[in-house]
């Protein structure tokens, strides 16, 4: 590993890029996520690289619709109603098998909401958002050196599987500075693909490759559809997701993921100080949702507690994982809030009262 | 120092509020400690204030939140009244006592005046004023190791800036004797 850097967690996401080969960004600006696009506008062009602010989150998402089919790697990123527009752009690329990532710091909604930290956009990025039946492999990184980490292996991912990817975080993992180191440039981890399926012309050499999502025949967009199906299984397979902490022994299993998992982790110290025993479960990849581990405490803890800044929609997930074993409860803060230690404490108490 | 030092750092946009935190921060991190640096982006900055948390300590660091705070750097009044509430029983509250015109309510914490932006007006720069608080802070605290400090300024500042340097190490000093 290199030197010790303080960096903000956008600018790492952006150096995490470069350094993960992405050579074309294509963005529009919105807080908390813009130190992205302003890294990227100084640092494409010392690279050779390609850096448009686009004139619409809409006009982005299908450059990099055009980006990916030409097999480079690509980036882009926005916040909650930038992603929004996106959709329609998203729901293509995976029609498509494009592989891209796409990066959402997640601000308060809905509508135009608030600027502040949020999560409220878990059920858009895993349970479909655009139209159509597909998945966007999606990884909610908890730290900067996370940040960094896996920006990395969503490039790869991505180019393996030939689907979208998604960083989710939220304004304070995007505006805090932390530590991180990166890898020596010729020890990163950039596994190159052959993209023989990518538009990169003929040569008159081999026969032409179209990249496309119309399929009018039923029978051929079935199998299409099933195709991608079986693609999502073997991701969900292979490549699952998930940190386990303190949970041998624990009374009460407290879920969360990015920001909310490291007040967690806080609440983790203050509950053992009261002799109140607590594990943490954190999803990683949010889809394919870790559903294993939790499947595997539901046979020692007494409960569950499912703590997002949103109004309860991980906690959907976690129910269909420990499906009805042991009660899973849910506490929230919305709108920019962001829960407190003492709240999330208070609420085990309360729990494990009953 | 403790195993885990909560610092808020507050007052107006310009005052250089968000670079001190930054560069407490860094030497923190020099230091071989774990840090957090969080700055305020919300709708509180748009009244023209700023403030950030930064968190320096020997174990991982959890939330970069800061709900309560072992020592409160002010430089103006508008943040002492926003911040002298979550300080920790015992605390620390720094303030730059040329721009706050009150004192300190409580009683259950240690109050520090320090005329900072005078005494960097003195100096011939304002903007070393944030310096000047920072050298208060570390004397109270021991939070970093000066030296440090001085490698800080090193990383932090682009290299045309470097012939600061020493003004920026006086006026550190200048804070750590008052």
């Amino acid at each position: 590993m290199g030197e010790k850097l303080l960096m903000k967690g956008n600018e790492v996401i952006a150096e995490a890029a470069l350094r993960a080969g992405c050579r074309h960004y294509f963005g529009y600006p919105i807080t908390p996520q813009t130190e992205i696009a302003h890294y990227m506008a100084k640092r494409m062009p010392q690279v050779n690289g390609t850096f448009v602010q686009a004139e619409s989150e809409v006009a982005a998402i299908n450059m990099v619709y055009g980006a990916a089919s030409a097999g480079v790697r690509v980036l882009t990123s926005s916040s909650s109603p930038g992603i929004s527009l996106k959709q329609e752009g998203l729901s293509y690329m995976a029609g498509a098998e494009l592989p891209a990532v796409v990066v959402n710091i997640v601000r308060c909604g809905p509508g135009l909401g608030g600027i502040l930290p949020a999560q409220c956009d878990y059920f858009q990025t895993v349970k479909g958002g655009g139209h159509g039946d597909y998945k966007i492999y999606t990884l909610a990184p908890c730290s900067v050196q996370e940040l960094y980490e896996l920006t990395v292996d969503a490039f790869n991912i991505s180019d393996r599987y030939r689907i979208v990817t998604m960083i989710m975080g939220d304004g304070i993992l995007g505006q805090m500075m932390e530590a991180v180191e990166f890898r020596d440039e010729h020890e990163e981890k950039v596994i190159p693909y052959d993209k023989d399926w990518a538009t990169t012309g003929t040569q008159m050499k081999r026969d032409k490759n179209v990249v496309t999502s119309i399929y009018i025949n039923p029978e051929v967009l079935e199998k299409h559809n099933q195709k991608l199906q079986a693609k999502y299984a073997t991701i969900a397979q292979e490549e699952t997701r998930v940190e386990v902490f303190n949970c041998e022994e624990a009374d009460i299993i407290v879920t969360a993921f990015g920001t909310v998992a490291r007040i967690v982790k806080n609440v983790i110290k203050l509950a053992e100080k009261e002799g109140i025993k607590v594990g943490l479960i954190r999803p990683i990849t949010l889809w394919p949702f870790p559903d294993a581990a939790f499947r595997q405490y539901s046979e020692t803890a007494k409960a569950f507690l499912s703590v997002e800044m949103n109004a309860g929609q991980m906690v959907e997930d976690v129910r269909l994982a420990v499906n009805g074993k042991r009660p899973v409860y849910f506490y929230g803060r919305m709108g920019g809030m962001v829960p407190a230690q003492s709240e999330i404490l208070n609420k085990i108490k309360e729990i494990l009262a009953k | 120092m403790g195993i885990q030092q909560d610092i808020i750092i507050a007052g107006f946009g310009g005052q250089g509020i968000l670079s001190a935190g930054r560069l407490l921060a860094y030497a923190g991190m020099l230091e071989n400690k774990n840090v957090s640096w969080l700055p305020s982006y919300g709708p509180e900055m748009r009244g023209g204030t700023a403030n950030c948390n930064v968190i320096i300590s020997e174990e991982p660091v959890g939330s970069p939140i800061l709900n309560s705070a072992t020592t409160l750097v002010v430089m103006n009044g508008p943040s002492l009244d926003k911040f002298e509430g979550v300080v920790e029983k015992g605390g620390i509250i720094i303030i730059d006592s040329s721009l706050v015109d009150r004192k300190v309510k409580r009683s259950d914490v240690e109050a520090c005046e320090i005329p900072a932006t005078m005494m960097a007006s003195d100096m011939g720069n304002l903007t070393y004023a944030n310096i000047i608080m920072l050298g208060k802070l570390i004397a109270k605290t021991a939070i970093i190791d000066k030296s440090n400090f001085e490698k800080a300024l090193i990383k932090v500042l682009p290299p045309k800036k470097h012939y600061m340097i020493p003004e920026e190490m006086k006026a550190l000093e200048l804070g750590m004797s008052y």
